[in-house]
């Protein structure tokens, strides 16, 4: 492990907001293991639990808390500052905290998500929705990491992204849905197990290619604008 | 030999001209870089160290740009203002990080090397969150120095020290500056200037207004008295007693007490108390009123 990704996993579970990552993993389960107790039609309860807390909350929200406090947290109490006047290239950093961030985010959103899938139907959609997860982790984490260098107010933002844009927009604009990590995590979950409980809306070519897209295009940006971060003198 | 060249160097944030046309050379030794609180002084650190890019001009260590040139930091250290420490590593680890980072061949040795430099070997296990400023700041500086660079910048460094702490600083900052190396540290603070550095660039209002030899410049302004308040249990017989010492050129007396105007700095507060005590009278605020670097200036720009 670099030291730079050492700083960052001991930064990110150092502090209290790593807490913020339990609820939701343990809500999402705790309804399936209801649900299944109570013998309820997974039919009835498959989407709103997998898809609409599971792959439209607990997945994003968990790879914004992620993605937004291996850097963002940084930027702000200016500890930057000790990682970026070393003589390392600024992709080295960006790659040593996106991969940190997807990896925490990943396993986070994808444990339950296996859990909830395995319980709602079987293990073969548990496993769809696992790596479907993981690709959904890398696209939401590239892509928050570069909130939190282009502006200050990256959770705001990401909260908007989530909510509005797909969540809102999503819903009732056809045409946002290529631009929506929610739907690509779905078409590929959907590929690898199809089930009446998910339904694709964009297909697997524009799914896998937008999902490299983001990651790729926002990881380049974000190794960019790193190599350009200012600082604003506080006295100046 | 490293040097740190300014070149004609503006910067503007907007309609804002935070630096105008400043052109100057760091060389070996310590430099302070002065100026009052808004001057640009930490504009100038930022851009050095390759934080901000300048808006016209150039800045470059030995002939390289510090903008967008990671390479600088094996020849530059920086001390940042603002507090920027991983509070969740002990100061042993966040040293070590630095050294890791900075790929030095035993980062161990460096590290112990950096902690002993800033006397912070006996705290070095406890977690940073846990130290004073002062401590702090000085984990930054062992930070800074791990990989022993040529040019090490520090913005107002003094700051949250006390007075052991900032002697102590001080001499580590002489001795690197005598074995070489290139020091600029900037402060608001004349007297803690003084005490580091002979050479200093001053900054007013984004403009370079003095640079050189300090003592030069201060003895420029020896024809200016320096300004003091005084109140005390009897004000009226304490400038009686005052206006025959040889180092106070002036005394006025008002409702608030007295405003004394003294020709040498060192000889009325070293007086001051001896009249008191011989006369009885017991001093209650003795105030520098035109001690600040504004004053000094606006003495400097009408001189």
């Amino acid at each position: 492990m670099s030291t730079v990704a050492w700083i960052t996993a001991r930064g990110l579970f150092g502090r209290r907001r790593v807490l913020l990552l339990l609820p939701l993993p343990l809500l999402l389960v705790g309804l399936a293991v209801l649900c299944r107790s109570y013998d309820v039609n997974p039919a009835d309860w498959g989407a709103p639990v997998l898809v609409g807390l599971g792959l439209a909350v607990v997945l994003p929200v968990i790879s914004l808390i992620v993605g937004t406090g291996v850097l963002g947290s940084e930027v702000d109490d200016g500890t930057i500052v000790h990682i970026l006047t070393k003589p390392l290239p600024r992709r080295d950093i960006i790659l040593a905290k996106l991969g940190i961030a997807i990896g925490v985010s990943a396993v986070t959103a994808a444990v339950p998500l296996f859990v909830a899938g395995a319980l709602a139907d079987s293990a073969r959609l548990g496993l769809g929705l696992a790596v479907a997860a993981v690709v959904g982790a890398c696209a939401y984490s590239a892509f928050f990491l570069l909130l939190s260098l282009l502006t200050r107010r990256p959770v705001l933002l990401g909260l908007v992204y989530i909510l509005v844009w797909e969540g809102l927009l999503g819903r009732f604009v056809s045409g946002t849905r290529v631009l929506s990590i929610e739907q690509y995590v779905i078409t590929i979950a959907d590929k690898i197990a199809p089930t009446a409980i998910l339904e694709a809306k964009v297909s697997l070519t524009v799914s896998v290619v937008m999902a490299v897209i983001f990651v790729l295009g926002c990881t380049l940006a974000a190794v960019d604008r790193l190599r350009s971060f200012s600082m604003a003198g506080e006295t100046s | 030999m490293t040097t740190v060249e300014l070149e004609n160097v503006s910067r503007w944030y907007g309609n804002v001209v935070a630096v105008n046309d400043i052109s100057m050379t760091l060389e070996p030794g310590v430099t302070g870089l002065l100026g009052p609180n808004g001057a640009g002084k930490t504009t100038v650190l930022h851009m050095m160290a390759g934080f901000l890019s300048p808006s016209r001009g150039t800045v470059t260590v030995d002939g390289a740009p510090t903008w967008r040139n990671p390479e600088i930091y094996r020849r530059l250290g920086l001390v940042a203002e603002r507090e920027a420490v991983h509070g969740f590593l002990t100061a042993r680890e966040f040293v070590q990080a630095s050294a890791r980072m900075q790929k030095l061949p035993d980062a161990k040795a460096a590290t112990e090397r950096a902690l002993q430099l800033v006397e912070m070997t006996d705290a070095a296990d406890r977690r940073i969150e846990t130290y004073s400023k002062g401590m702090r700041q000085r984990t930054r500086v062992a930070a800074a120095l791990v990989h022993d660079p040529q040019v090490l910048l520090l913005d107002e460094p003094f700051n949250g020290m006390d007075p052991r702490q900032r002697m102590h600083m001080m001499s580590l900052l002489h001795d690197l500056g005598d074995r070489g190396h290139t020091i600029l540290f900037s402060s608001h603070i004349l007297e803690e200037v003084e005490q580091v550095s002979g050479t200093v660039q001053v900054i007013v209002a984004g403009r370079l207004a003095a640079s050189g030899d300090y003592r030069r410049i201060r003895r420029l302004m020896t024809n200016r008295p320096h300004v003091f308040a005084v109140q005390s249990s009897d004000d009226r017989r304490l400038a009686v007693a005052l206006i025959g010492e040889k180092s106070v050129s002036g005394v006025e007396i008002d409702n608030a007490g007295l405003t004394v105007r003294a020709s040498d700095y060192g000889s009325f507060t070293r007086a001051l108390p001896r009249i008191a005590i011989g006369e009885g009278i017991r001093l209650r605020k003795l105030l520098p009123s035109d001690e600040s670097l504004e004053s000094v200036f606006s003495y400097l720009l009408e001189a």
